[in-house]
């Protein structure tokens, strides 16, 4: 480090080039550990933390939300996790938050946010907002201008699902991120922004890296990468487990990312997990298809080309990222209304217990169909006989118990909630051994369908905002800078 | 002659899967140069499909990166609906990775050279 930061150095300090971040992901996905962020941050000599909230179906869940009430519609777990990095943010001034917690409603968030830190006696740290990639109010114009947002998996056009369409997302960049930062943001909210961009947006703005210098976006892409699911970096389901001490207290990780491109990643000390070569490798293929194309709305990052190298205890250095140039589309996440599901379980004691397991499963669906409803899907799994992978491994001694799980999936929401009534019977009605029915009737949950397509990126419009004022546009402020 | 000796995959490799709506990916990891030769000769596509054949993969499709000693192979059409769709207790197929690793090899008689280097550590 150049200096160390988040201590309260002075403003000569702060002129100087910056030639090393450290970026921390605090949070995974939406329902990570809630105390994560907070240690990460006390421990991590952070200059950045980023927060992942947003799965692909997420934004479906938050769009009803938001329907029903306008000022929700974000990540609310955020706003408990801000509360409590106050105290860390009044002890370091120059950590900045880079989240996409903003969901469907990043201006909502970020009033809430506001009212967080004003209370902290954090007046003086700037919100920013990143929205635009909500396409949903203009899909009609979209698709008249001839964005067909087509299924990239099927090619079918998006007539066929149309009038179900709950949600529909581009996955905007790095760009708006940096526009944020450059207006002098410390929080930045978004909504649908690519994970990886979460972090390549701060060490563009560091570094003042170009937008065609493909081989440092992909850099900071793959840190990105390798952070945005937080501790499958750091031990969370490595292979080798036994090696990882004290997963309770898994330290989450750490990507410091040097001006030329060089990054390493790493955890705090004192906390448990590993950083080695195998749980960054393991995390770098992670969600990934072609390694040598991964495509994102700022490079095509070649995952082949890295070379890794452990570099001391729990602390892997990276090397040799190449890139190319983006695409001119943004990916799309789309999700559809396709009926309702039900999942729900019983416990079933031997001997021959998948024989009985499999039996009470029938008896569920017989009961319905004799009620008169014929389910559009339904599964029978015996959970403790390979149910995770039907028929790839088999094994040949019979467990001493085992879980019946059955599901259900139908247009309907009558014929599903009836199905869920069918549990309980088979407390007497059902097979000797059979327990477990402690956690009353499985609740029904609406199916929300993906629809992944793409979008040109002239097609859309990213905004960014500080007091819902618009930021003028990122190449006006960076020629401001020069 | 005696049979070759079989050993679970994982014994000389390592890995991850996960989803991309209905398909998923698993990248298999070699320990040793001399084990990923060995995962490029004979770990095909091919092999991965007839493997997960129960599970009705439309195609499977498998890339090099032999920066990571690994091969990362997509399985199309895998996860009967994925994430919100389907009704397997695996709707991510974030299992199918150590499924693989357990599937039965019989590498050769050099195959300790592909085995996980005892100290990982500097």
């Amino acid at each position: 480090m150049p200096f160390e930061t988040g201590h309260g150095h002075g403003c000569i300090l702060e002129i100087l080039a910056v030639d090393r971040i450290r970026i921390g992901n605090g949070c995974g996905f939406w329902g990570d550990n809630l105390d994560a962020p907070v240690l990460l941050a006390k421990q991590g000599r952070l200059d950045y933390l980023t927060l992942e909230y947003l799965a692909e179906l997420t934004m479906s869940i938050l769009a009803l939300q938001k329907q029903r009430d306008p000022q929700s519609g974000y990540a609310t777990d955020f706003l408990d996790v801000l509360e409590r990095l106050c105290p860390v943010l009044q002890s370091q001034p120059r950590l900045k938050i880079i989240t996409n917690a903003g969901g469907m409603n990043p201006a909502a968030c970020a009033a809430k946010a506001r009212v967080l830190l004003d209370r902290a006696g954090l007046k003086d740290r700037i919100i920013a907002t990143v929205a635009g990639d909500d396409l949903l109010p203009q899909l009609d114009g979209l698709l008249a201008a001839g964005q067909t947002l087509a299924n990239l998996d099927t090619g079918e056009p998006l007539a066929l699902v149309g009038d179900r369409v709950v949600s529909a997302n581009a996955y905007l960049g790095a760009r708006p991120i940096v526009a944020a930062l450059e207006a002098g943001a410390s929080i930045v909210i978004t909504g649908r922004v690519a994970d990886a961009s979460l972090t390549l947006g701060p060490a563009v703005y560091e570094f003042d890296w170009g937008w065609e210098d493909w081989d440092r976006l992909s850099a900071g892409t793959v840190a990105g990468h390798l952070i945005e699911c937080g501790a499958q970096a750091t031990g969370g389901l490595w292979c080798n487990w036994q090696d990882a001490p004290d997963m309770a207290n898994v330290g989450y990780p750490i990507a410091e990312i040097d001006r030329d491109g060089t990054l390493r990643i790493t955890k705090p000390p004192d906390t448990g997990g590993a950083v080695n070569c195998e749980t960054v490798s393991e995390q770098l293929l992670y969600e990934v298809g072609d390694p040598a194309a991964y495509l994102t709305p700022d490079v095509i990052a070649d995952f082949t080309s890295v070379v890794l190298k452990q570099a001391g205890r729990d602390l892997v250095l990276i090397e040799g990222a190449r890139g190319k140039p983006a695409t001119d589309t943004y990916k799309v996440s789309i999700a559809y209304r396709d009926g309702f599901t039900s999942s729900g379980t019983l416990t079933i004691l031997g001997p021959d217990a998948p024989a009985k397991a499999r039996l009470c499963g029938e008896m569920i669906l017989q009961r319905l169909r004799r009620a008169g409803i014929e389910l559009a899907q339904s599964n029978i799994e015996c959970l403790g006989t390979g149910a995770c992978v039907p028929g790839v491994i088999s094994t040949t001694e019979t467990p001493p118990e085992a879980v019946l799980r059955v599901s259900a999936r139908d247009p309907r929401r009558s014929a599903v909630e009836r199905f869920t009534k069918e549990f309980a019977p088979l407390v007497t009605s059902g097979l000797p051994g059979v327990t477990g029915y402690t956690t009353g009737r499985p609740p029904v949950r609406e199916v929300f369908a993906y629809w992944p397509a793409l979008v040109a990126k002239s097609a859309v419009r990213p905004e960014v905002r500080i007091n819902g004022r618009p930021v003028t546009s990122n190449d006006s402020l960076k020629a401001g800078r020069q | 002659m005696s049979p070759p000796l079989k050993i679970p995959l994982s014994t000389i490799a390592h890995g991850r899967s996960g989803d991309k709506g209905n398909h998923a990916n698993i990248a298999i990891i070699a320990y040793t140069p001399m084990g990923y030769a060995w995962l490029r000769d004979h770990l095909t596509a091919d092999a991965v499909r007839d493997y997960f054949a129960p599970l009705r993969p439309a195609r499977v499709v498998r890339y090099e990166a032999a920066n990571l000693l690994a091969l990362n192979f997509v399985l199309y059409d895998v996860l009967a609906g994925g994430a919100s769709q389907s009704l397997r207790v695996d709707t991510q197929g974030k299992t199918l990775a150590l499924a693989l690793l357990q599937m039965p090899i019989a590498p050769s008689e050099k195959y300790t050279a592909m085995l996980r280097p005892a100290e990982e550590q500097p």
